[in-house]
């Protein structure tokens, strides 16, 4: 469980209306402006390019870095390889004492906050001045940054005029061109009297031992050219092999980070240039390993290595975009912060932070890097799991979930607890210790009869083809009629189904827990279950649940090491499918048709997170919503989590209900009297929501919608 | 190319002139110097020696220009009003000039002025960073610098504003007859 300094953290941050709301405007203006950056550009094919060249480079870190420095130190630089921050820090510090540097100018560089470099160097008395705008307004303000890119996005005008006039001894009204010229003033000073001026990288080119920044204000370029000295600090996974493999990183980082075709200055710097008065740079390039070698041999965690650092799994994450960077430490953010916190500090320091993770893929989508970061956010809550434990309240509950008759039962006897509280379908009220979960939306009752009951009263015609039915827990206990309407249509189609009575939880809460061991168990009873019977197609009306059979079955064996499972996991995967695609195919098969003339008015679509960018089913149910009669009206964001999350909903609702609302929001906006969907999970939050907030507006899954208007 | 160039260069706030040759290009300079303060030495300018200046009358354009400096200084560039140099190579898809500057003022030139005047050719435009990447080798210069409109921050509340670090205006000047070498 979350500590209460930390949900104290994130309590502060989504009350900071500031913060929400310059981060909310943001994240939606990125994602406009993002697509539109790309326009022309095949994304896929750029970064698996990046990807390849990233993922080469962090299984030869040690090789490039040979490479960098004998290339570096040919033309002049002097190349410190340094594992430790502390070895970094006493590297700078002495030769600030050996040269006697007493100023020193900044550019922006993640490097140098991973290991608090501006501390140590004012300790030992010397004058440190940030010259980005954003890190010289955190530098004022005694705060650390809330985004890598933009390090002072939570901060207002008001703010920096503030912090500004007391900078400057003079009164200054908040007019941001203003304060801009202000800092231009200011800072120029100080670049001009500086003694030392410290930089990251962007890349580390190995072949030409290059170092390239790439910055918009134009402060990278004074601090490498206006003092004598100039120390790079760059991290170990800033190298890249070639010159040539500079173009594809130039070419993504700067549209993914702030939607610009390129940065306003790239600088390659090979070695040591002419100083103004004639005499020659004194050029430092540190190397900082920090763990990144380490990382490089995980065999999981190594593909962290190929972030660029733009910070777009920050812009895209329903989650950033309420509690902002703070929540998150004092150094990276973000998805990718989560993952390199848990690496350049301690896996430990992440176990709060890793728990932000609504596993919606949105960031897994946008990375230039190719990461899989709620994957390795997922391996992450293993690892914790695996060192420390699972708490007492997690293991008494996933015992239950791992033993289907148990869980089943309670299910069933909550259907009867529940039944007095319900009215309509929805639970109004909840005994008061759950009371703070469900204040933003209603819960479904529990169905009265499941549909693992109701299935032996539905008739089913004798057909030549058979279909397994997976229902998973919310179809079967909350939304049996969804069952039904699946039935009818496979019926429709030609297909009997069956319910193996054997099928229990997908795994999914455990899994997404860090609980491999429980998800694996339910994995083996439904496979069990599931291919017991001979049938062409198994099809599940969750797209939670399919990807668990279609996809999660498998890993969770291979991180378990369970490879006997693997060849019967793999065969009820390639017999899985969700709903929608299921359909769309037997419609196309001729199968299915849909009755002629239907005119059933304008519907949205909301894309549930797995089915979009797991199995990768957009079209298919707006296909099949369009042919049975109905006019999609696309809604703003129609791809954006709901913030139910699974149990994520339970441990956090108080970020799951802004991330409701605005969904709310987004599905009224459109004008439609309807929304559609292809996930339970969602039905239940958006129906909730809705119920709650007393809106009629009629929320369907579409196997509800469709039963109707087939032939 | 060059259309391309030019609409991706004042997609990032750059303004981009175009002439036939060196002549109509050295006028339009003269006119930008004069609309800003040169000509009457209030303000100041300075221009690093280029091929652009081959054959150019130095003494001459001093003379006219009291505010004008080719000796390009620490001190002469802070105080400069104007920044003038040559650019080696355009980046057509983005707007972008790019130049070998490992000679220091070069850079002071470029980045200490309000204005920063480039001059280009127009045939060294190239389409994309790739054949840039070809084109130019660290290994023939310490320090390249690619230039894409003039300095911005929208570190205040997201808000862009040009002008930070560096210059607020990038005036580009394509000459199609340049005439010699880069």
């Amino acid at each position: 469980m979350a500590t209460t300094q930390f949900k104290e953290s994130v309590d502060k941050a989504l009350h900071n209306a500031n913060l929400t709301g310059a981060l909310g405007r943001f994240s939606e203006a990125y994602a406009v402006a993002r697509k539109k950056a790309y326009e022309g550009i095949d994304f896929e094919q750029l970064r698996g390019r990046i990807a390849a060249i990233k993922g080469y480079a962090a299984e030869h870190l040690d090789e490039l870095a040979d490479q960098f420095t004998k290339n570096a130190t040919a033309r002049g630089a002097k190349v410190f390889r340094a594992n430790s921050p502390q070895q970094v820090k006493d590297y700078i510090a002495n030769l600030c004492r050996e040269k006697g540097v007493k100023r020193i100018v900044k550019s922006k560089s993640m490097a140098t906050e991973e290991i608090h470099l501006n501390d140590h160097l004012i300790k030992q008395g010397i004058q440190v001045n940030e010259t980005d705008l954003g890190e010289w307004i955190i530098q004022l303000a005694g705060q650390t940054p809330s985004h890598m890119v933009m390090p002072a996005i939570h901060m207002t005008r008001d703010e920096v005029a503030e912090l500004f006039s007391k900078e400057v001894h003079e009164r200054l009204t908040n007019d941001i061109p203003r304060l801009v010229k202000v800092a231009r003033k200011e800072l120029r000073g100080k670049f001009l009297e500086a003694d030392m001026g410290i930089s990251g990288g962007n890349m580390a080119i190995a072949e030409t031992g290059t170092i390239a920044l790439v910055t918009n204000e134009g402060n990278a370029r004074l601090t490498t050219s206006l003092p004598k000295i100039h120390v790079a600090l760059v991290g170990l996974e800033k190298l890249v092999p070639t010159w040539a493999d500079a173009a594809p990183i130039l070419v993504a980082l700067p549209k993914s980070a702030t939607s610009q075709q390129l940065t306003s200055y790239v600088s390659f710097i090979t070695g040591p240039t002419p100083n103004d008065d004639g005499s020659m740079k004194d050029m430092h390039i540190i190397l900082m390993d920090n763990k990144r070698t380490e990382m490089a041999r995980d065999p999981i965690f190594k593909q962290a290595l190929q972030c660029i650092r733009c910070a777009s799994c920050l812009n895209v994450c329903p989650v950033y975009r309420l509690v902002g960077g703070h929540v998150f430490g004092h150094v990276y953010t973000g998805g990718i912060g989560t993952i390199l916190t848990a690496w350049f500090d301690e896996l430990k320091k992440s176990e709060d932070i890793q728990g932000l993770c609504i596993q919606c893929g949105n960031c897994k989508q946008v990375c230039p890097g190719k990461i899989d970061i709620p994957g390795l956010i997922l391996e992450i809550r293993r690892r914790l799991v695996q060192e420390q434990g699972q708490s007492v309240a997690q293991k008494a509950i996933f015992s239950v979930v791992n033993n289907r008759k148990i869980f089943h039962g309670i299910l069933r006897a909550a259907s009867l607890g529940s039944k007095v509280m319900a009215k309509e379908g929805f639970i109004r009220h909840l005994p008061m210790f759950l009371s703070e979960l469900s204040d933003f939306r209603s819960l479904p009752a529990i169905a009265a009869k499941p549909f693992r009951d109701v299935f032996d009263t539905i008739k089913q015609p004798s057909l030549p083809k058979k279909v397994a039915f997976y229902a998973g827990c919310l179809i079967d206990f909350a939304y049996p009629e969804m069952g039904e309407k699946l039935v009818r249509i496979m019926n429709k189609a030609g297909y009997n189904v069956t319910f193996p009575k054997g099928q229990t939880c997908c795994g999914a809460p455990a899994r997404y827990n860090g609980a491999y061991e429980v998800a694996a168990g339910n994995a083996t009873d439904n496979i069990n279950a599931l291919l017991d019977e001979d049938v062409d197609y198994v099809v599940s009306a969750c797209p939670t649940c399919t990807c668990a059979l279609k996809h999660e079955f498998i890993e969770v064996y291979e991180s378990l090491g369970q490879r006997d499972k693997l060849p019967k996991a793999r065969r009820l995967a390639t017999k899985t499918m969700d709903f929608s695609t299921l359909v769309k195919q037997l419609v196309d098969e001729g199968k299915l048709s849909f009755k002629e003339g239907q005119d059933l008015g304008q519907i949205t679509y909301h894309d549930s997170c797995h089915l979009k960018r797991t199995l990768h089913a957009e079209k298919e149910p707006r296909e099949l919503l369009t042919e049975a009669g109905y006019q999609i009206t696309e809604m703003f964001e129609c791809d954006m989590c709901c913030g139910m999350g699974g149990s994520y909903s339970l441990k956090f609702p108080e970020i799951s209900k802004p991330i409701l609302t605005r969904k709310l929001s987004n599905i009224k906006a459109s004008g439609a009297p309807a929304v559609a969907m292809d996930c339970p999970g969602c039905v239940m939050q958006i129906r909730g929501g809705f119920d709650k907030d007393g809106t009629k507006i009629a929320v369907k899954h579409t196997v509800e919608l469709l039963a109707d208007r087939l032939k | 190319m060059f259309d391309l160039f030019k609409t991706k260069a004042e997609a990032v706030n750059a303004e981009v002139h175009r002439f036939p040759g060196k002549q109509e290009a050295l006028a339009f300079i003269k006119e930008t110097f004069k609309t800003e303060g040169i000509a009457d030495a209030s303000k100041s300018a300075v221009w690093v020696d280029c091929p652009f200046l081959e054959g150019v009358d130095k003494d001459e354009l001093a003379k006219a220009f009291p505010g004008l400096s080719f000796n390009v200084t620490r001190d002469s560039a802070e105080k400069a009003h104007i920044g003038v140099t040559q650019m080696h190579w355009g980046i057509a898809n983005t707007g972008t000039l790019v130049q070998n500057s490992t000679a220091a003022h070069e850079r002071l030139a470029s980045m200490l002025p309000w204005i920063h005047l480039a001059i280009v050719g127009t045939d060294k435009i190239l389409p994309d960073m790739p054949s840039l990447m070809e084109t130019v080798h660290p290994k023939d210069a310490a320090y390249i610098a690619l230039i894409s409109g003039p300095s911005r921050t929208a570190d205040i509340e997201r808000v862009l504003t040009i002008g930070v670090h560096g210059p607020e205006r990038l005036i580009i000047v394509c000459i199609d007859d340049l005439g010699g070498n880069n």
